[in-house]
């Protein structure tokens, strides 16, 4: 196995095409392997990517600690549920709505980093977290006095992406072969991950990154360097926030339904979660953690069938012990790896170096003293 | 020589306590001015409050003309005025030469657009700015340091790197906050000898140290603060004759 993998890192075109190549085939070898509706977990695996590399700018690479990140995938999600659904009679095309959709959680990410720009760690923390619940409860009232978001009920019948003609809810013939649904709206999605990808790695590796990096390693430091802390701050709220805002739209057109229950602090909780869990600021960690946190629940529900078979019902819900198993998971992960499955090189040393600069700084300090 | 810092009359309160009382100062192009003064007298205080980390409560900072205050810290590093902490603050887990690259941000310019399509202008930047910071590690003394961790370098060269942090940024004026405090005898006239150089450069450096030798040694003129004010400035060995001064580091009795 790892010769292979040598062999693999050796030839690089090589490798890029076998990944390709398992990228295209992945849905098929899922659907014939474990069933259709594991191509549906596989929708949603892609989705939580784009969300967890989103909020991997704000938090990974900015340090801003935001759990109201979930606010502006509703945002998005509900933008294009108004402007492609009959609620408003409105149906335009997704490659329309969707900048809109960014645009406008971009600029909700704006709105919630200017007030918040003197806060840091917890409190910052506490505040996008009342964010969160404001932008839920606002979407569960706005059906009076005007029918905004139709309140609970939530938006239905929302417009599927159409390319070329072809409604991706509906199933594609082609060269004799059927394509299901949920097999392209993976392609759909796999397309804005990647897309998503090079932008995060590109940011990273940029002047603004080194910024963003800076800005979490020491605000003070950085001003005094001549980085505008503020600018720099909402730019990774907004930049977090359009990735939301994607994966919102996304997330409208292939449900066909949006409500507030979608978008409940749980989720901002989980994609939390998984960038901790992953690696917090390393783009691999960071979807290793949101494919495992998405994957697993799935495969939990199978220990009620299996508990129904073995013990004729079901003794523990699959559900708690989601929350239980995560819980565990975290734990453990703090005291064996605080920095994630496949950490950063620079969170890495954060986490674990014991010979930082604060220790060496007092040190330095009681020599001066001496 | 004209003025190119000028210090009118600074004063700073913390609530009831005055940490700057009616301090002025100037400090002439392309000299090396000390600023010295018992622990507590307010050196850093004012270094604090000149780089815009703290609002004046009284007075005024001018750099080459321009008013400083109520500026951002950011808008007075790109006035020129580039600092170093007492207690080093380097980006610990960013390597040497990405913390001298930050400090390039305040004299480029390429924004989101330009780092996401990686267009040639946004490469020809980031290629100037990798090998600006590359000369200037070689500048300071640590060459072939660029891949280290800053916080795993020795504290003598994180010094350096913090001094070649605050270069990157084109300052005319580099106040370095005790800069040599904890290094030995060694490391000091290396140091001594990396200020001559910069001075050399046309920099003008101001200096805040307790190492009273390498002050006389070094600087053009001194001003010493105690309780919040400047009792003394003028030349290195005129200063250290003063009673004033004597009299603010042996005790009021002494003199």
């Amino acid at each position: 196995m790892r010769t292979a993998l040598d062999a693999l890192r050796a030839r690089p075109r090589l490798a890029f095409a076998l990944l390709a190549a398992l990228l295209v085939a992945l849905p098929f070898l899922v659907g014939a392997g474990l069933g259709n509706s594991w191509v549906r977990v596989l929708d949603f695996v892609l989705l939580y990517i784009l969300l967890a590399l989103g909020l991997n700018i704000v938090v990974g690479y900015a340090g801003l600690l935001d759990l109201g990140f979930i606010a502006f995938y509703a945002i998005g999600a509900y933008v294009y549920a108004l402007l492609a659904s009959p609620h408003f009679g409105l149906h335009l095309p997704f490659w329309a709505i969707l900048p809109i959709s960014m645009a406008l959680a971009g600029l909700f990410g704006v709105l919630l980093g200017t007030p918040t720009l003197r806060l840091r760690g917890d409190y910052l923390a506490i505040v996008t977290l009342g964010f969160h619940e404001i932008i839920r409860i606002f979407l569960n009232n706005l059906n009076a006095p005007y029918n905004l978001t139709n309140g609970p009920q939530g938006i239905n019948l929302i417009d599927p992406i159409t390319i070329g003609g072809h409604a991706l809810s509906r199933p594609l013939e082609l060269f004799g072969v059927t394509v299901p649904s949920t097999y392209l709206y993976y392609y759909v999605f796999l397309a804005f991950t990647l897309l998503v990808m090079a932008v995060a790695i590109r940011l990273q590796d940029s002047r603004l990154g080194r910024a963003w990096a800076a800005l979490r390693e020491d605000e003070v430091a950085a001003a005094a360097m001549g980085i505008n802390t503020r600018n720099v701050k909402l730019l990774a709220f907004a930049m977090g926030a359009t990735f939301a805002g994607l994966a919102g739209g996304l997330f409208a057109s292939f449900q066909g339904f949006v409500s507030p229950e979608s978008f409940s602090l749980w989720e901002s909780f989980l994609v939390l979660c998984m960038i901790v869990l992953g690696g917090m600021g390393h783009i691999p960690g960071v979807i290793l953690g949101a494919a495992l946190l998405t994957v697993i629940p799935e495969a939990l529900r199978y220990l009620g069938d299996l508990q129904r078979a073995t013990l004729g019902h079901v003794v523990l819900d699959p559900a708690d012990l989601r929350m239980l198993l995560f819980g565990i998971a975290l734990v453990i992960m703090m005291i064996y790896r605080p920095a994630g499955l496949i950490p950063s090189r620079q969170r890495k040393r954060e986490l674990t170096a014991r010979d930082g600069v604060a220790e060496q700084e007092q040190a330095s300090l009681y020599d001066a003293k001496a | 020589m004209a003025d190119l810092l000028q210090v009118q009359g600074v004063t700073k309160r913390f609530g009831g306590l005055i940490a700057l009382e009616d301090v002025s100062l100037s400090v002439r192009d392309g000299e090396i001015y000390g600023l010295i003064g018992p622990n507590g007298a307010g050196k850093t205080t004012l270094f604090n409050c000149m780089t815009g980390l703290y609002d004046l409560t009284g007075g005024e900072v001018r750099l080459g003309g321009v008013l400083l205050n109520g500026l951002k810290p950011h808008r007075i590093v790109e006035a020129g005025f580039a600092r170093t902490f007492q207690n080093i603050r380097l980006f610990a887990n960013m390597t040497a030469l990405e913390n001298v690259m930050v400090g390039r941000h305040v004299r480029t310019r390429i924004g989101l657009v330009g780092a996401i399509l990686r267009t040639p202008r946004a490469r020809a930047e980031e290629a100037a700015i990798r090998d600006r910071a590359v000369a200037l590690l070689d500048h300071v003394g640590l060459r072939g340091k660029a891949r280290t961790l800053a916080g795993h370098l020795s504290y003598g060269d994180q010094r350096r790197l913090e001094i070649a942090r605050a270069l990157a940024t084109e300052p005319r004026l580099l106040a370095l906050d005790e800069p040599v405090a904890g290094m030995n005898p060694t490391e000091r006239r290396q140091m001594a000898d990396l200020f001559q150089r910069l001075r050399a450069d046309g920099l003008t450096l101001l200096l805040i140290e307790h190492d009273v030798k390498l002050v006389m040694g070094l600087c053009d003129r001194v001003a010493v603060l105690d309780y919040g004010r400047k009792i003394a400035e003028g030349e290195p060995a005129r200063v250290r004759a003063d009673p004033a001064v004597i009299a603010a580091y042996l005790g009021g009795e002494a003199a």
